[in-house]
């Protein structure tokens, strides 16, 4: 193959740009708080080539805070779907991955993985902003990889 | 040579596609270095904005509903066209291709064109916030276009030609000072960046006119971005050129108006909050016209 070297460089500049969008289905706003710091002085996200976008359509990797709600389920997906692929989840906090305290509730569907395949869960209640950018770097390595969204099999 | 294989040389390798292309990309992480130090950032690698343009030409493209998807990728191909052959036309040193008279009208044009593609970009979408970027950018190049235009036609006046070649030669005057004035003003509107990041207004408007864009087209979008400010630095270095004797100092000083316009741009965004744009086209239209009435009068005058 001529163009394998085109492929190569490809993913590794997958793994080195993963712009992030951050969406909250319903947190509680403490994992929100957190996503603030990658970004400032102390933990710089940016040196990893991280950038936080304001559109979903630029980002690589879907960041989803709190359970899955009544309210935020449609537009959560919505969102999802405005991902161009190749796409990653990173779901942060322990709500996405159980509903946490929220469970339960007669307004909280729960766990966000039955509407939003995730590929990377960052546990705690809130996770540090460290945990959260160990958290982007694994997804920047599926992305790398071409693993992203297989382990759900077929997600789109 | 023939003149065909200088045309090509100039589009498509230096000072054209290639060259700007990389020079731009080197700006870009200048710029976004810097930016980080300032705020106390350690800041991306150098290969930064290279990985994200590959990056972006390897995803799929997403056309929003109720757009033409011709138009969708046409437009940000007319910028990329257009913002290589104003940087082909740049009498940089090294160009291969020879000036002609009235370049400088046509080079007007050409760094005109990736504005307007940006604006009717915004329109198309048919998405809300895109159309608000896409006014404000519109009312915004009433504004920074004032000093820039008369700079330019101060350069013409005081060199007495509408050729960059004889512009480029001529004896230096004190004309260029506040020919340099002028373009200095209207830069960092030209570049989007802080205090006239009006116009793309992150986490405001989204993301503003490009709100709806992605992968491919957004990489070139980006890629336009990074030709613009090589052209500018070019532009900002013509001016200062005619103190050149060689290539090789005509390269530094190249470089150097590069480095000073992206310090005091990118310095000018990390010290300043976003105006408003009727503020910033009061700036425009008060300091900006009395830059740009200084530069012209001093120009005839000498």
């Amino acid at each position: 193959m001529p163009f394998q070297w085109l492929d190569r460089l490809l993913n590794i500049s997958r793994g080195k740009s993963p712009w992030v969008y951050h969406v909250n289905s319903g947190s509680c706003n403490g994992c929100d708080i957190e996503i603030g710091p990658c970004f400032c002085p102390r933990y710089d996200a940016e040196q990893m080539g991280v950038i936080l976008q304001g559109s979903p359509k630029h980002a690589d990797i879907l960041l989803i805070t709190g359970p899955m709600t009544l309210r935020t389920c449609e537009a959560a997906r919505d969102i999802y779907a405005q991902l161009p692929k190749p796409k990653a989840v990173v779901a942060i906090g322990s709500c996405p991955a159980t509903g946490n305290v929220f469970a339960g509730s007669p307004t909280v569907l729960g766990s966000v993985e039955p509407y939003i395949p995730v590929d990377v869960y960052v546990p705690g209640c809130p996770p540090r902003p460290q945990a959260i950018m160990e958290g982007i770097r694994q997804a920047a390595q599926l992305l790398a990889e071409g693993q992203a969204g297989k382990e759900q099999g077929a997600s789109s | 040579m023939s003149d065909w294989w200088r045309i090509l040389l100039a589009v498509f390798v230096w000072p054209g596609l290639l060259g700007g292309a990389l020079l731009g990309w080197l700006f870009l992480w200048i710029n976004r270095k810097l930016m980080a130090r300032l705020q106390g950032r350690k800041g991306p690698p150098f290969y930064q904005p290279f990985f994200d343009f590959v990056k972006l030409m390897g995803k799929e493209t997403i056309v929003a509903g109720g757009m033409n998807r011709i138009v969708f990728s046409a437009l940000p191909l007319v910028a990329l066209i257009s913002m290589t052959f104003a940087l082909a036309l740049l009498p940089l040193p090294g160009n291969p291709l020879r000036s002609f008279n009235g370049d400088l009208i046509l080079l007007i044009y050409l760094l005109e064109m990736p504005a307007l593609c940006e604006i009717l970009t915004g329109f198309v979408t048919r998405s809300l916030y895109a159309q608000v970027g896409a006014t404000r950018e519109a009312i915004l190049s009433l504004g920074y276009n004032v000093p820039f235009l008369t700079a330019l036609i101060a350069l013409a006046v005081h060199a007495n030609s509408s050729s960059l070649q004889e512009i480029v030669t001529a004896t230096p005057g004190p004309a260029l000072i506040f020919v340099a004035l002028a373009i200095l003003l209207s830069v960092p509107a030209r570049l989007k960046s802080n205090p006239f990041s009006i116009a793309n207004a992150e986490s405001e408007i989204v993301a503003g006119i490009l709100t709806e864009y992605n992968s491919k087209p957004l990489a070139i979008f980006e890629l336009v971005h990074g030709l613009e400010l090589t052209a500018l630095a070019g532009l900002f270095g013509v001016i200062f050129l005619p103190f050149a004797h060689s290539v090789m100092t005509g390269l530094a000083i190249y470089i150097l108006c590069a480095l000073v316009l992206i310090f005091l741009t990118t310095g000018l965004a990390a010290a300043t909050a976003r105006l408003k744009v009727q503020h910033a086209l009061r700036f425009f239209w008060s300091w900006g016209v009395a830059a740009s009435v200084l530069s012209i009068v001093v120009a005839v005058i000498w």
